[in-house]
């Protein structure tokens, strides 16, 4: 039986479980700070000494990149889970992060400054986006799997032109872009916009979680209860997709995040949208902070790719929570 | 065709793909009539429950519940009034029993608000109507295809609705549950005054728990009229394209495929 009061509780602990990530992200790094330095330069601000500067001008941003980015990529992949009714979809299944990373790596690829990498990356997941929405679109009835087709086919596309792009590239910028592909925080944009967009996303979906409930039980069900089937899958493909271009542009595609947080949530809380959404932000947030935390001081001062440590801390304990499902079930 | 009536067709024309199904239909149903739908495969019986269901727009004609077309009714307050048993359930995520059984009950709920102690007493009753009171936190996946369904029609009793409309309901079902879901249409039918439109494929069925019956010849010809007059050998065996007879127990007529 779904409750509130439920609901509440499990948000509750995934807030504690974010703030915990957090102040570990703030003060972890070549400069270690303690608690009561964390605090001091926290109400210093920027000019209060090395700590400051690092927190600040460094941590701070970086910290909250990684929040935002793994919030919006869980929040776009439960979406698309229910988009297409199928647990195995995330954001990048409809091409949207293939255009992103044609966009990218093409301003990579032409030596152009930091500006044209995110310009670029925008761009070209907007156009892959609206490329997928308009051809499912074109006749008029616009299904499910002609939805997934296009998607998929344009995600093809841009894989070919990616690999184009690689055997291309001079020797000097291949490095970058393969941090690129695999999920870079270092070079993130300031999050503040995209952390706005995310609560604001969320807040917009809780009113309709309910119908999106009743749309994984399929599309004649929910309209006969009284579900805008139609409007409501449009504004759930275009919301995840804007979800998705904002956190491909922040760390290029980082993946195993989309896919697989909703899914960890799914079996600890069950499928309630109006758990599951939320849910789902704060502990994909919460996933990215640590990950990104070790990335960058587990062989420092080297830096590992964020989505080799997403993969590294998620699938063990996805196999885990689907062991226990398994043996709870059968008792 | 009265006003007043639960639901009505005037003039209604359902096609599909340019075909013509069902051509100028008039049809009206009362609270606590029960009407049954008969017909070959592909006469367009579901396609006709899902316009009198307002979730396809006919070619022409119009189809008015409560005395007010589905185009001038909001989709909220139209599933207060009338709910649908589709042909088939669709079960992509896990969820238990009662959470299913609890679906039923979102036309009722605000958009903020979220299923009460009153909710769960509902899907509960409907539960026990259709015998699964004991499996209230299975996983549906474990369900057998006969429980599927008859948590299916739970959750469409737990809508509270004055209409229903069901696609072949005893699809999956055992001969006992065949009778005991057709008791309980009957007894809905009777005290709470609910109408019910249901696709059926076995006759003897029909003409046992419906009063009234629409059957469908295709290429747009129809007849309706109460089961006693309208279920014949002769018609029947012109609407299955193979000979029928009707046998005689007491009372009671049952038609067999020669």
């Amino acid at each position: 039986m779904p409750s509130r009061r439920r609901a509440f509780l499990v948000i509750l602990l995934l807030l504690f479980a974010t703030a915990g990530a957090v102040a570990g992200s703030l003060a972890v790094g070549s400069l270690a700070l303690t608690p009561t330095q964390l605090l001091d330069a926290l109400r210093g601000g920027a000019d209060s000494g090395l700590a400051g500067q690092v927190l600040w001008s460094l941590r701070l941003p970086r910290t909250f990149a990684a929040l935002a980015c793994g919030g919006l990529l869980a929040l776009a992949g439960a979406l698309m889970q229910v988009l297409l009714k199928n647990p195995l979809a995330d954001p990048y299944v409809l091409g949207v992060s293939g255009g992103a990373s044609v966009g990218a790596l093409s301003a990579l690829f032409f030596g152009l400054p930091l500006f044209f990498l995110h310009a670029g990356a925008f761009a070209g997941a907007l156009l892959a986006m609206l490329l997928v929405f308009g051809l499912a679109h074109g006749d008029g009835s616009w299904t499910q799997t002609r939805l997934l087709l296009t998607g998929v086919i344009v995600a093809a596309g841009c894989g070919a032109v990616l690999t184009l792009l690689l055997a291309l590239a001079p020797e000097a910028s291949l490095r970058g872009m393969l941090f690129w592909l695999m999920g870079d925080l270092s070079q993130a944009p300031a999050p503040w916009a995209a952390l706005v967009l995310m609560l604001l996303a969320v807040l917009a979906l809780l009113p309709w979680a309910r119908d999106l409930n009743l749309l994984t039980r399929g599309e004649l069900s929910a309209r006969s209860l009284g579900v805008p089937v139609e409007k409501l899958r449009v504004f759930i493909y275009l919301l995840a997709s804007l979800l998705t271009a904002v956190a491909v542009n922040l760390a290029g595609a980082i993946g195993f995040v989309g896919l697989m947080v909703p899914h960890l949530v799914r079996l600890a809380v069950g499928n309630d949208q109006r758990l599951l959404l939320p849910a789902s932000m704060l502990a994909g947030g919460t996933l990215l902070v640590v990950a990104d935390t070790l990335a960058r001081s587990l062989i420092a001062p080297r830096q590992l790719p964020v989505g080799v440590l997403t993969a590294l801390i998620g699938v063990p304990s996805f196999l885990w929570l689907l062991a226990r499902q398994s043996s709870r079930s059968r008792k | 065709m009265g006003d007043s009536s639960l639901l009505a067709a005037h003039e209604l024309d359902v096609a599909i793909g340019g075909r013509t199904l069902v051509r100028r239909l008039e049809l009206s149903l009362e609270a606590g009539e029960t009407l049954a739908i008969l017909g070959r495969n592909g006469t367009g019986k579901t396609t006709l429950l899902h316009t009198l269901a307002g979730l396809l727009a006919p070619r022409s004609g119009t189809v008015a519940l409560d005395g007010r077309s589905y185009a001038h009714r909001d989709a909220r307050e139209t599933a207060r009034l009338r709910g649908l048993l589709a042909q088939s359930q669709v079960d992509a995520f896990p969820a238990t029993v009662l959470e299913t059984a609890l679906v039923g009950r979102h036309p009722h709920l605000g958009r903020w608000a979220w299923e009460g102690e009153a909710d769960a007493a509902i899907a509960r009753q409907a539960l026990a109507a259709v015998g699964l009171s004991e499996l209230e936190i299975r996983p549906v996946h474990t369900l057998s295809g006969g429980e599927r369904q008859r948590l299916a029609i739970a959750a469409l009793l737990a809508q509270q609705t004055r209409l229903y409309l069901l696609d072949e309901p005893t699809t999956h079902l055992d001969l006992n549950h065949q009778i005991a879901m057709l008791d309980l249409v009957s007894r809905y039918a009777g005290q709470c005054g609910a109408g019910f439109v249901i696709v059926l494929h076995d006759v003897n069925l029909a003409l046992r728990y419906c009063r009234r019956a629409l059957l469908l010849f295709g290429e747009g010809a129809w007849r309706e009229g109460p089961v006693d007059e309208v279920l014949t050998a002769e018609s029947l065996s012109e609407l299955y394209g193979h000979p029928l007879r009707e046998l005689r127990d007491g009372e009671r007529r049952l038609f067999v495929p020669v």
